[in-house]
């Protein structure tokens, strides 16, 4: 043992110049342009910081602002309208399609999962400014066909109503998250122990109680992964906003990721902004801790 | 003969479902055929308030106007640090958006893999002091939003003096730890013994991770490669806050702008739409096979 431990000693200096030396690149990037701007991100939050001017120490003031700020109250409550909708609705949905197509014929469930993941690839701008002419006022084909079949008496203004506009921002949004989910899923369920499943229905398991009993604990990881990335993209939902009402009508449809761009480049205000990025932070974090806890839980 | 109804019930409810994902999926393919068929519409067929399903007349009006508007040198190479620059001849500032979003997308996909996979690779095989840390860290960073820290890099970037460069884009991406992550899970397939036996053989660190586990971490790199090409092509935020001068712009921003200028004139917004969209759809279908291992690996105890 006396003998071993200089070895092992030499041998763990060793490994840890060798690791380093390999990560040296990647934490040059990494320490730089992620792990440094978000400890500037909270110092900053705590100062009065603008434009051409040093920052001046203010305390907590950011923060006690906020929440006396109607804006980023609403923001906040439309931030949360969207990932409580978006959320369960991209995930049931895009199991249900996966429960489907996972075991069609190769080319036909690759087809679909192809199409399903379009809108993510053809990319945020295209989508939207598409969008935008499909609910336009006048030229848009959502009011001519609603119009036409009678759906619509008159034909709405769907972006500039704070009725329907963030309702249709959400429903563009759904188009661009269950790409993801789906490719996950097929691939869980693709993964799913056959012989589990063989000897359920061997035992006379309906379709439904296989599908509940067996193969839904084995795609539980999934679904919660699923969960998270659904939650961080649903609070980070920002060209749909920008491009499409940017915030309005009327800030009805600010979200906190949305009002902190409108701080930091419409009216400068550096600190306040952050102080906003340090909440959505934060509840982001609790968010996924509480998902991890639930996931454990089941 | 109970049987015979189950078997027939459970094949019922799977011709619907798939009946009715084919409906759905015709829905989602449709805001993409829209922006191709409109960008070759008249602007008469586009202003029509009985939408054309399938264009009567195809005319290229929309993409001569997008090529006419602005003009600027087809490239612009500034070397970082150094105020050397070389540029290219006049064209079409659509095409030039073009160049820098390919260049934009190649730039972070080749740091990107170069740097994790070398890191991926030290935090699966080396135990090194430190790399727990390091690697809870990366784990923490990956969940929160990269938007919140969108102020600092702000400066940050302007204090480096990269603001309105196309760098000040590529490094935030390059930063940014999910490819480490997706390395370490496919590097945790090297068997120690092969690393052992190149030890032994007077392999140093360097000749290992080259000649072992380069080629079988080849396919995680190859995911890699397309998923970073992809995503920093649509990383429209960043692209948003870093470019802001004609010559800088990327497809996307370019398409944004179009839209602030002219927000009426779809059939010009849709040829810079399918501009943009056609060119990376074709790089998703060519290479969709590593895209979705690459989306499925860092799944994998994510």
């Amino acid at each position: 043992m006396t003998k071993k431990n200089p070895m092992s000693r030499a041998l763990v200096r060793r490994e840890t110049i060798a690791g380093y030396a390999f990560m040296v690149p990647s934490l040059i990037f990494f320490l730089g342009f992620v792990i440094y701007p978000m400890v500037q991100c909270v110092i900053t939050s705590f100062f009065d910081s603008t434009m051409n001017r040093a920052d001046i120490f203010v305390g907590l003031a950011n923060y006690t602002e906020l929440f006396q700020d109607e804006i980023f109250m609403g923001a906040l409550k439309n931030t949360f309208i969207i990932v409580i909708v978006s959320v369960p609705v991209t995930c049931v949905f895009s199991l249900w399609v996966s429960s489907v197509i996972y075991d069609l014929k190769g080319p036909i469930c690759s087809a679909f999962r192809c199409i399903f993941y379009l809108p993510v690839v053809t990319g945020s701008v295209a989508v939207t400014v598409v969008w935008k002419w499909m609910f336009n006022n006048y030229y848009g084909i959502f009011n001519y066909v609603g119009t036409s079949t009678g759906l619509l008496k008159q034909n709405i203004n769907w972006l500039g109503d704070e009725r329907f506009a963030l309702g249709c921002i959400i429903l563009i949004l759904l188009t661009t998250s269950v790409g993801q989910p789906i490719v996950l899923y097929v691939s869980a369920l693709n993964n799913v122990d056959q012989s589990l499943v063989e000897a359920a229905e061997v035992d006379g398991a309906t379709k439904m109680q296989c599908f509940w009993k067996i193969k839904w604990p084995q795609i539980m990881p999934t679904t919660l992964y699923i969960l998270v990335i659904t939650t961080i993209n649903s609070f980070q939902c920002f060209a749909l906003i920008q491009l499409l009402t940017s915030g309005g009508p009327n800030h009805s449809t600010d979200t906190i990721m949305y009002y902190i761009y409108y701080n930091a480049f419409k009216l400068y205000r550096y600190g306040y902004g952050n102080a906003m990025g340090v909440i959505l932070a934060i509840i982001i974090a609790v968010l996924s801790a509480v998902q991890f806890k639930m996931a454990k839980t089941d | 003969m109970n049987n015979n109804t189950k078997f027939n019930r459970s094949s019922a409810y799977k011709i619907i479902s798939v009946a009715a994902i084919t409906i759905i999926a015709i829905a989602f393919a449709f805001p993409l055929y829209w922006i191709i068929t409109g960008s070759f519409k008249t602007s008469t067929a586009i202003n029509a308030t009985t939408p054309q399903w399938w264009p009567q007349e195809w005319v290229m009006d929309n993409y001569e106007k997008l090529f006419s508007r602005q003009v600027a040198p087809l490239w612009e190479l500034h070397i970082p640090f150094t105020g050397i620059s070389l540029s290219g001849p006049e064209m079409p500032a659509a095409l030039r958006w073009l160049v820098n979003t390919v260049f934009m997308a190649v730039a972070s996909m080749v740091l990107t893999c170069f740097t994790s996979a070398m890191a991926g690779y030290a935090l699966a095989k080396k135990r090194f002091v430190g790399r727990a840390v390091v690697f809870s860290l990366i784990v923490c960073a990956m969940a929160l939003p990269k938007q919140v820290i969108l102020i600092p890099l702000l400066r940050e970037m302007s204090s480096l003096e990269l603001y309105n460069t196309i760098w000040a884009v590529i490094f935030p991406i390059v930063g940014w730890p999910f490819g480490v992550f997706l390395m370490k899970q496919f590097a945790e397939g090297i068997p120690g013994e092969m690393m052992e036996a190149a030890r032994i053989d007077g392999a140093g660190e360097w000749k290992t991770f080259y000649t072992i586990a380069l080629p079988l971490i080849k396919p995680g790199i190859g995911a890699l490669a397309i998923f970073t090409f992809i995503n920093s092509w649509n990383d429209y935020f960043m692209q948003l806050i870093m470019l802001s001068s004609t010559d800088t712009l990327t497809i996307s921003l370019g398409i944004a702008k179009l839209q602030a200028e002219n927000a009426t004139d779809f059939g010009l917004i849709m040829a810079g739409a399918s501009l943009a969209a056609i060119p990376i759809i074709i790089v998703f279908l060519v290479f969709q096979k590593y895209f979705t291992k690459g989306i499925t690996m860092g799944a994998v105890k994510g």
